[in-house]
């Protein structure tokens, strides 16, 4: 008797917190391209302050994200560093059609500890230096446009035996920070801040433009702090806020 | 093979030289040593074997952080590389040697330490009472009744380097003949949905540690049986 009693208390309560129009607020997992750390943090952040809901980010590859959802991670959002994976995402069922969109627009910046030894592409072709730090040009788009970069110039090739892949923005920025390697392409968003060594912005023509799609999961259709984080992303907020970590916003360049 | 990238089988060789030639490194270092921490009554030995057992526990990403910072420009490591030019030994073989062979350290010293410490003392007194010098005596009574140790110790540090992987993405560099071995491989390919090759490294990796577990069985039933 004692047992039913407390079992039709917690229905009760459960029924109380299911039918309640007051939710406290909602949560939403989001996996966030590892060069849109810090941008994501401070929208997340303002987004809390605004709506209550929770956004909890989840950092990494965008190539390592793809494959986790694609295996059932639960996230709801997913802030690629590419466009081809939501895309690919919306293709395998995995996303809401129509719902992705391009929240920044990357740039690729050639970077040094040292100041002077970033001069511009002869830099490049000068090629006095041991190590260059890219990025994973399979799993990221700063790795193919480093790439992509280096063919345009003609220079691919003779750099080759000098490159270094990091896994992410981050391992690349790291070998490039802790000296192991002299310079690297990184992405801009990373050096905003600080206007330590020498750096070169790499000219748009030189590489095809990295945008940086958003789409939303089907797991997160019906979560309300995963589609209002969606929607907050391309609020004027959430712009200036893209906007002043260095990315280009979609339709300008 | 059907099609196979040469590239799979450059991280194969790759990882089977790195485990080897790590392996010959340690064994040459853990039996001073595992022989002095199984004799010594010192009372800071343990603080030493705990240091060499840290790996055990710590992630690899400690040891890797650690490691990239040392092995850089403005650490040892900068200076060692200077001596034939370089600035740097990460993304280097040898600096791939010497994060395997700390990170691999505690798999081999600790099973000859234990085949020393199971000797005891009686067999060497008998040795030196029959006039045999510690050195002969070491070589021709401790090392042979500790066989079954070494052959533990060398599987297993073997099997640790092959298998390791947090280490080397932070310090390797993911060069292709030079860093990039068979863990990184396999990532690589997960990260670019080429499942197929995924499957084939990570299926040979699967293989490879039911071998290295039943030999090493195998090894410790055998000794068991000789033994009096």
């Amino acid at each position: 008797m004692r047992l039913s009693k407390s079992v039709r208390l917690a229905i009760g309560i459960a029924t109380w917190v299911l039918t309640s129009t007051n939710l406290p607020a909602a949560q939403t997992n989001v996996a966030v391209a590892a060069n849109f750390t810090e941008v994501a943090k401070e929208i997340a952040a303002a987004f809390k302050a605004k709506t209550g809901h929770e956004a909890v980010l989840s950092f990494g590859a965008s190539g390592q994200f793809y494959t986790q959802i694609t295996q059932g991670a639960p996230f709801q959002v997913l802030l690629s560093a590419d466009d081809a994976r939501p895309k690919k995402l919306i293709d395998d069922g995995l996303a809401v059609p129509g719902s992705n969109f391009t929240y920044a627009v990357g740039k690729l910046v050639l970077w040094s500890k040292t100041p002077g030894l970033v001069k511009g592409e002869e830099t490049l072709k000068a090629a006095s230096f041991a190590k260059l730090a890219i990025i994973n040009p399979v799993a990221a788009p700063y790795g193919a446009a480093a790439v992509e970069t280096m063919k345009f110039l003609k220079v691919y090739d003779a750099l080759k035996p000098k490159i270094v892949e990091g896994a992410t923005v981050i391992q690349a920025f790291q070998f490039v920070e802790t000296g192991n390697a002299e310079l690297g392409f990184v992405a801009l968003s990373q050096l905003v801040g600080s206007d330590a060594g020498s750096r070169w912005l790499v000219p748009q023509e030189f590489y095809s433009p990295i945008r940086q799609d958003a789409v939303l999961l089907k797991t997160g259709a019906a979560n309300e702090a995963a589609t209002g984080f969606i929607a907050f992303i391309r609020s004027p907020e959430a712009r200036s806020i893209i906007e002043k970590y260095g990315y280009v916003l979609d339709g300008q360049s | 093979m059907n099609g196979l990238p040469p590239e799979l089988w450059q991280s194969v060789w790759l990882t089977v030289e790195l485990a080897a030639i790590t392996t010959i490194i340690l064994l040459v270092v853990a039996t001073p040593l595992a022989w002095w921490l199984a004799r010594t009554k010192a009372w800071w030995a343990e603080a030493i074997a705990t240091v060499i057992a840290l790996p055990l526990v710590l992630p690899p990403t400690v040891l890797g952080f650690y490691l990239l910072v040392t092995l850089g420009p403005n650490g040892p490591g900068g200076w060692i590389a200077s001596l034939w030019g370089g600035r740097t030994l990460a993304f280097t073989f040898e600096g791939l040697v010497i994060g395997s062979v700390l990170y691999s350290m505690p798999f081999v010293v600790q099973p000859i330490r234990n085949a020393f410490a199971a000797i005891g003392d009686r067999p060497l007194e008998v040795a030196a009472t029959l006039r045999s010098s510690p050195w002969r005596a070491f070589w021709t009574v401790a090392v042979p009744q500790a066989r079954p140790g070494f052959l533990t110790g060398a599987v297993l540090g073997f099997a640790h380097t092959v298998g390791e992987f947090g280490l080397v993405l932070m310090i390797g560099g993911n060069i292709p003949g030079q860093t990039k071995v068979l863990s990184v491989a396999i990532y690589d390919y997960v990260e670019a949905s080429r499942w197929h090759e995924a499957n084939i490294l990570a299926g040979g990796m699967v293989i490879f540690a039911f071998a290295v577990i039943l030999t090493m069985t195998l090894i410790d039933k055998r000794s068991a049986a000789v033994r009096p």
